[in-house]
């Protein structure tokens, strides 16, 4: 199905997220690289080693959670945006989530947005705490959300009301 | 009648490497652009590319044109780069015929040419498929991305392929609404990551659906697509339509290679390769001596293929008309190693039982 929609099933979401206990202790990649395809500027990216492609640059990304920091040098160098970060430590009711976002305008951090699931539908709103967008991130910025904890594993893009 | 070292037709992607790699070994290059600057498609490409390091990978194909012309005038006492000149013939004895604007035309003999003229973009059959607003991907991207054009309000996106996914997303962000992204063929051809950050953009993609009609007076205004069959039969009855003012087709590119069998080059028919390729050898040499060729006009690929393909060509040609550098064996190694990194997955499978076919 995935193979028509480009949405990927709950099940496929779950497999690259790491364990609960992982996220509540500070920020982590969830790289949601489903297919192989000639590609390794994540594993280049990392400072920490905690992403590895591997001999064959066709591998599918591996994260080493242990090593990944949460830094997330590796949303805007992904070509595929197909890297997110999530942090549980802050909240026991919501996550920190930090996404790529391309579009204009940009949201204005403290704002309230809308969360939108892999669809593209509308989920949940979001507050948008951090909007980073430095030279070394080359135009892909990256949007730091905070969001109820039920819906970390659904909301994967932002809607800016114009 | 002009002279020349190493001529290479084509200042893209693969062009451009192929000049790198020739000039950095001594050789005498001449460049021979029909647009008016060079890099190709490149000028375009405002997404980050795939691939490894020694690609470009992460950079947006706009900062590799400047890249590579960096590294170019790091030898430009080898290089001449005539823009605005078009290569309209290659014979037998060797001549390449050119025009230079609209009103000069002349002669170049070369010791040796390696052609990289691209591929162009394949055309879909429907009734009114001329009716203005019916663009082709490669001219949305122009508009948009060179010229700063919206090309219009609202599109439906005709191929699922990388092209049509890409340009999709930057019609995006410029602005456009895209209506829906739709694909005879059963399943998505792009890189799935494309798919999905447009689908959570809320954009659909309908596979196994085409264009039936298009319907306007003076342009386009509504769309009437439909499903397919296993055997790509239309199914009556599942018409859809929608209200767009633009209909980008991306159905694919062929190899854009006249010349080369102009010339003489033996040529193939490989479906796997996007059509009629030149048979070759391992160093991108044609069955014709000191014809070398790389980038799309060998076969449809990505474009950081085509530069490393380019690289290699540029390398080989240089060496056969008596500027081998030292470390040929050492460059050569590691532009092999590159390509087949590049093509060891699934998507390079299918591009490698094409290449099979052809080298010799």
């Amino acid at each position: 199905m995935f193979e028509k929609t480009g949405i990927p099933s709950i099940e496929m979401i779950m497999e690259k997220f790491p364990t609960i206990d992982r996220i509540n202790k500070g920020p982590v990649a969830v790289v949601e690289c489903y297919k192989k395809i000639p590609c390794n500027p994540c594993q280049t990216a990392c400072k920490f080693n905690a992403i590895t492609v591997g001999d064959d640059i066709n591998n599918i990304p591996e994260v080493n959670i242990d090593n990944c920091t949460g830094c997330a040098i590796c949303l805007s160098k992904c070509p595929g945006l197909a890297i997110m970060t999530v942090d549980g430590s802050k909240s026991n009711d919501t996550v920190q989530m930090r996404i790529p976002y391309e579009f204009l305008p940009l949201p204005i951090e403290g704002s309230i947005v809308k969360g939108l699931d892999r669809e593209g539908k509308y989920l949940v709103d979001v507050k948008v705490l951090k909007v980073l967008n430095p030279k070394s991130f080359d135009r892909t910025p990256v949007i730091t959300f905070e969001v109820d904890r039920n819906y970390m594993y659904n909301v994967r893009n932002i809607k800016v009301e114009v | 009648m002009k002279q020349a070292e190493l001529v290479i037709i084509g200042g893209g992607p693969a062009g451009l490497c192929a000049a790198i790699s020739a000039a950095s070994s001594g050789t005498k290059v001449v460049i021979i652009e029909r647009n008016k600057s060079l890099g190709g498609q490149l000028v375009k490409q405002t997404h980050m590319f795939f691939g490894s390091e020694k690609q470009y990978a992460s950079t947006r194909g706009i900062d590799i044109t400047d890249i590579l012309l960096d590294e170019l005038d790091k030898y430009k006492e080898n290089v001449e780069i005539m823009t605005n000149t078009t290569a309209v013939g290659m014979y037998e004895d060797g001549i390449i015929t050119v025009l230079h604007k609209e009103d000069n035309y002349f002669k170049i003999n070369p010791k040796a040419v390696v052609v990289c003229t691209g591929a162009f973009e394949k055309s879909l059959a429907f009734p009114n498929n001329d009716l203005p607003g019916i663009y082709g991907a490669g001219a949305v991207q122009t508009l948009m991305n060179v010229y700063g054009v919206k090309p219009g309000n609202k599109v439906l996106m005709v191929g699922a392929g990388n092209i049509g996914l890409i340009v999709s997303y930057q019609l995006m962000q410029a602005g456009v609404e895209v209506a829906a992204i739709l694909d005879a063929a059963p399943k998505i051809g792009g890189y799935l990551v494309h798919a999905s950050k447009i689908r959570r953009m809320g954009v659909p993609i309908l596979t196994g659906y085409t264009v039936k009609e298009a319907i306007g007076k003076d342009c386009l205004e509504k769309a009437i697509i439909c499903q397919l069959d296993e055997k790509f039969n239309q199914i009556f009855g599942t018409e859809q339509e929608f209200d767009v003012d633009v209909m980008c087709i991306s159905v694919g590119l062929t190899p854009l290679n006249e010349l080369l069998a102009m010339r003489g080059c033996e040529m193939k028919y490989i479906p796997q390769l996007s059509g009629t390729v030149p048979v070759r050898n391992e160093n991108y040499e044609t069955t014709v001596e000191n014809v070398f060729v790389a980038g799309d006009t060998t076969g449809v690929e990505e474009a950081s293929a085509a530069m490393v393909e380019g690289y290699l060509a540029g390398l080989c040609a240089a060496a056969k008309i008596g500027h081998k550098p030292e470390d040929f064996e050492f460059r050569k190694a590691d532009f092999v190693k590159q390509l087949s990194d590049l093509r060891s997955g699934p998507v390079g499978q299918h591009i490698l039982s094409g290449i099979e076919q052809i080298v010799q």
